[in-house]
């Protein structure tokens, strides 16, 4: 499978780095590490963007990282209007590693601190769709 | 090879706003008040049209629109018929090419068109379209397709870091749309006082109406040849292209180049290129016209263009130096926030309006102003485009 499932809309069904939907179903938010050069980076890649180079490694995005700022989204995009209003932030994880994702409805607007910890992992939504959010430490 | 110097001679506009009128009828509306603008011009002699647009092919379903548009506007280019798309900049990226073409002999005469139809009868249309600005794949599928959330973090970031004030960024606005008022091109002719922005209807935190560009339909045009030829066509004084650059370092959020979200250093790289290919400083600038497609966004402008010192910014626009009378007048036609921002004629409008400032016939004039710079930022912040035009080559 591709990524017919991800997130709320998903617009690209085939990309060479597909087995990032097979990890995520499986409970894991991984990415891609250059065994030539020894990059890493997220999103994951099947070719390196550093050297070009086809020989990437899957590992985990595991641990605390940091949030380093947020937004509240009133207005949805077209195929997301039921979703809002939601909150978008940006977290920074173990190697310089930046991620952008949801923040868990389970943490509350006024809970929500720059430089708080967060931690990264899958989420299911409605109609077996997968994606990924932070989540309190 | 010749090293022709380059120079920009006329430039025209359609009515922006909220249009019945498809993107071709724009188009033509433009280039006519273009060559209007240069009454000497055969049309024949024209040799290059370049055609700026991001969103021609999804909201005005025209694919491969140069020639379509060559058609349209009466003319029949041998040298180059092409769009260019780099989204927010993409009437800028067509002035840079058009330059090298003109400059290495390549072409003679080009014009520069540019726009979009943004508004479609369904509306849903719009906000999806949107999604197809950014790295869709990822940055869009978390719900980010619209650019005020990005942006919102950036000013946040701002205000925690230097202490930026909701003040000052409305400053911006009051700002550019006093300047926009007398603008009859413009999407808006009406000045806002500050209890208004402040009081408007908040869009993303810091952010609401009057911080953020409208949703804008319009077309723009210019026309560039070499000296000699300008010489030629037109008693006014001569504007040149001093230089060019255009900066990229990253296509997503995720992969953000600066320290943080409002460290700005691929404009401080396109910054420090254009300086030394145009031979002068920050410093030089009498006017400039830099994308204020949110208030947060000018101000981290003024800084990582070297107007003012980083974190400064907001104290720099609200103490009236980006006015007239200021350092340097920026934003003399009302900016994005005035004028609006259809894509691919934002660059176009923006060396319209350079070209009336160095010439001393701007609605608005910056007495006696020699040089200016114009500057694009592109898609969700993935690229700085800047120009600077002198009456000196
Ligand atoms: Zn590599």
């Amino acid at each position: 499978m591709g990524f017919e499932n991800f997130g709320t809309v998903s617009f690209t069904a085939a990309a060479k780095a597909a087995d990032f939907m097979t990890h995520l179903e499986a409970g894991k938010v991984m990415t891609t590490r250059c065994r030539n050069c020894g990059a890493s980076y997220f999103p994951p890649k099947a070719d390196c963007p550093a050297c070009l180079s086809s020989d990437v490694d899957w590992f985990e995005i595991k641990g605390q990282g940091k949030l380093n700022t947020y937004t509240i989204v009133n207005y949805g995009p077209t195929g997301f209007e039921n979703d809002a209003p939601y909150i978008l932030a940006l977290g920074e994880f173990e190697g310089g590693i930046q991620v952008l994702a949801r923040l868990s409805r389970d943490i509350k607007p006024d809970d929500i601190k720059v430089g708080m910890s967060l931690a990264l992992s899958p989420v299911k939504l409605p109609d077996n769709r997968v994606a990924y959010e932070f989540n309190k430490v | 090879m010749p090293d022709r110097k380059v120079c920009i001679i006329g430039g025209g506009m359609s009515k922006w706003g909220v249009r019945e009128a498809s993107i071709v009828d724009m188009t033509q509306e433009a280039a006519k008040d273009c060559f209007d603008d240069v009454p000497a011009l055969k049309r024949a002699d024209v040799d290059g049209l370049l055609f700026a647009s991001s969103y021609c092919g999804r909201r005005s379903f025209q694919v491969n629109a140069a020639p379509v548009m060559a058609e349209r506007i009466g003319l029949k280019p041998t040298s180059i018929c092409t769009r260019v798309d780099t989204l927010c900049a993409g009437g800028s990226s067509g002035i840079i090419l058009a330059t090298g073409l003109i400059r290495s002999g390549m072409a003679d005469i080009v014009m520069i068109a540019g726009g979009e139809k943004l508004y479609t009868p369904q509306r849903w249309e719009t906000y999806y379209s949107e999604l197809a600005s950014i790295d869709h794949d990822w940055d869009g599928a978390q719900g980010i397709g619209l650019p005020p959330p990005f942006f919102s973090m950036t000013a946040q970031e701002h205000m925690k870091r230097y202490g930026t004030t909701k003040e000052q960024l409305s400053a911006v606005s009051v700002k550019n749309r006093r300047n926009g008022a007398t603008n009859p091109k413009g999407h808006f002719q009406k000045a806002v006082t500050m209890e208004e922005v402040m009081a408007a209807r908040p869009i993303a935190p810091p952010l609401g109406l009057f911080d953020c560009t409208p949703v804008t339909d319009g077309c723009a045009a210019v026309l560039l040849t070499h000296e000699d030829k300008a010489k030629e066509l037109s008693d006014r004084p001569l504007v040149y292209i001093r230089g060019t650059a255009q900066a990229t370092l990253h296509s997503m959020s995720m992969n953000w180049p600066g320290e943080h979200l409002a460290d700005w250093l691929h404009l401080r790289t396109a910054a420090k290129k254009v300086y030394e290919r145009a031979r002068v400083g920050p410093g030089d600038i009498d006017v400039a016209q830099t994308h204020d497609c949110f208030t947060i966004s000018e101000i981290i402008e003024m800084e990582d263009l070297g107007f003012c010192k980083k974190g400064e910014g907001g104290h720099f626009v609200e103490s009236g130096q980006s006015d007239f009378g200021g350092e340097v007048p920026v934003n003399t036609d009302g900016g994005l926030l005035s004028c609006g921002h259809p894509f691919g004629a934002t660059g176009i409008r923006q060396a319209r309006e350079m070209l009336h400032q160095l010439q001393g016939r701007a609605i608005k004039q910056v007495e006696g102003a020699k040089i200016g710079l114009t500057h694009n930022l592109s898609g969700l912040n993935v690229e700085h485009t800047i120009l600077i035009y002198g009456r000196e080559p």
